[in-house]
């Protein structure tokens, strides 16, 4: 898989590191959220068969983050944005 | 149908007119007892055991494609019980009692070969960790044996004794682990099951489930609807996608693993090898290649195959440690899609809809569960309370900080 990396252009898969789903980004506050919800978050997965966002750390690279968005069923990569950027539209970082 | 030596013998010399299909291809009923979605070695064994153990035979196993045609029949056959925690070992440990005499039981040759597991010690902390293994092992007696380095280089002398990085410092070894002829278990627990009366109907895919007010009470098929007072689902690889039709998240996610096989070679290698620190394994299959492996990928995959960074990482890995490897060629390669679980261990459980229920979440260690696995749910579903070595197997095992984490990955899928 070639990953385009939206700073360096298109690097080799295997300099990366998969943390896993994207909604990762989306943690719910510890001081408020239920046990149930930390759970859910923590534990639980959609893991779907086709589009599939996914968190990338470009470790041997320039150590940045990816929601990189691909294909489960056929390997394609359809998207590939900054961790950054997402977290940013989702109000999440500043 | 009963098969023996001599009826070899006497088919050979009649021109092999005698044999049979040794399942039927039967039309779906309405309602059944029990319904297993998945015709792979758990389902199928499943199956068995609920019409051999339980005496449960009014009985469907409904599988999408072909039976066997998924996970058991694309893993390397490895069998073995050298796990630590409580919580896993007395189950392996009951699934390799149920390998030593599966053969005899269902009266089918599945070529089980306890040819002995071997993991290799490179330091004085491995070794350490191995110590403690082989101790936890001794409490289910699954007989560990730790070898010193000239009692390692007797069995295999061909490994690199002396590696720069890796030196081999001895191992640990199960002599009761080996390999398995895989197809032949799916193929005799579907025989097994079929001749008790269990129903498997093949090219039958499961496309939702009927709950009415929190009960489960059948399932659609593209053959149309069945009822069923159980649903017992047991398709890992699929368990995600299969169980979302039931409105259920699970704690899984798909990753592909790799396994190779070179062309045939004389007999080389007397056992299975492991070079956990170099992210390989092998074994020496009877019609002589060598079988090996190392890591998943380590992305989401539906896909039956991989990519070749982890070719090219389980190549490295067998040159490292056994440098003959390297006259050999890759015969064939292909992928298979693990359910990888938050812990690394898996599921067999109810789900909190009634009379729906749940195994999957096997990783890369499903086909020697495969018999316990089957005996395990079949208790289960046979008496609605769990088998004594699968109680810790639970659904809601994260939620109560009851995780069964071997390698003490935490929750990070690709890392068990």
């Amino acid at each position: 898989m070639i990953i385009n990396h939206p700073l360096l252009g298109p690097r080799d898969a295997a300099e990366f590191v998969v943390k896993g789903d994207a909604s990762l980004i989306d943690r719910p506050d510890g001081l408020e959220a239920s046990m149930e919800q930390m759970h859910d978050y923590a534990y639980l997965r959609d893991n779907p068969a086709g589009q599939h966002a996914e968190l990338w750390y470009h470790e041997q690279g320039d150590r940045s983050w990816l929601v990189v968005t691909r294909s489960t069923t056929t390997h394609e990569v359809l998207n590939v944005e900054l961790a950054r950027d997402v977290a940013r539209r989702k109000g999440r970082s500043a | 149908m009963n098969y023996s030596g001599f009826k070899v013998f006497w088919e050979g010399l009649t021109g092999n007119k005698g044999w049979k299909p040794v399942w039927r291809e039967p039309e779906p009923k309405a309602e059944y007892d029990v319904v297993i979605v998945g015709g792979g070695g758990h389902g199928l064994a499943t199956a068995y055991y609920l019409a051999k153990e339980h005496g449960i035979t009014n009985v469907a196993v409904i599988e999408k494609g072909w039976i066997g045609g998924g996970n058991v029949g694309r893993n390397t056959t490895i069998v073995r019980s050298n796990y630590m925690l409580e919580g896993n070992q007395p189950f392996y440990e009951l699934s390799l009692k149920l390998w030593e005499n599966l053969e005899q039981d269902f009266n089918y040759n599945a070529m089980i070969s306890q040819r002995g597991i071997m993991n290799l010690i490179h330091s004085d902390p491995q070794r350490d960790a191995f110590v403690r293994r082989a101790n936890a092992m001794h409490l289910t007696d699954s007989a560990p044996e730790l070898l010193d380095r000239e009692q390692t280089r007797a069995m295999v002398p061909f490994l690199d004794f002396d590696n720069a990085r890796f030196p081999i410092q001895g191992a640990l070894i199960q002599r009761r682990g080996g390999t398995v002829r895989h197809d032949a278990v799916a193929w005799g627990f579907a025989r097994g099951a079929d001749s008790r009366g269990v129903d498997i109907l093949q090219n039958t895919e499961v496309t939702g489930f009927d709950i009415e007010n929190g009960v489960c009470r059948g399932v659609q098929t593209s053959r149309g609807p069945i009822r069923a007072k159980k649903v017992a689902v047991c398709v890992a690889g699929s368990s995600s996608r299969v169980m979302a039709k039931a409105g259920m998240r699970l704690p899984i996610e798909s990753h592909v693993l790799q396994a190779f096989v070179s062309e045939g070679l004389k007999p080389v290698i007397p056992n299975v090898i492991t070079f956990g620190a170099g992210h390989f394994y092998v074994s020496q299959s009877d019609k002589g290649g060598l079988v090996f492996g190392g890591d998943i990928d380590g992305y989401n995959s539906y896909a039956q195959r991989g990519n070749l960074p982890v070719v090219e990482d389980v190549c490295e890995g067998g040159m490292a440690i056994m440098p003959m490897i390297g006259r050999a060629r890759l015969l064939r390669m292909w992928g298979g899609i693990m359910d990888m679980s938050m812990d690394g261990s898996p599921f067999i459980d109810k789900t909190h809809i009634d009379g729906l229920f749940f195994n999957g979440g096997w990783c890369y260690g499903g086909f020697k569960a495969t018999p316990a696995s089957g005996w395990c749910y079949a208790h289960l579903l046979a008496t609605d309370t769990p088998h004594e070595t699968a109680t810790a197997y639970r659904l809601d095992r994260f939620l109560k900080g009851a995780p069964i984490d071997e390698k003490g990955q935490g929750a990070q899928p690709n890392l068990h």
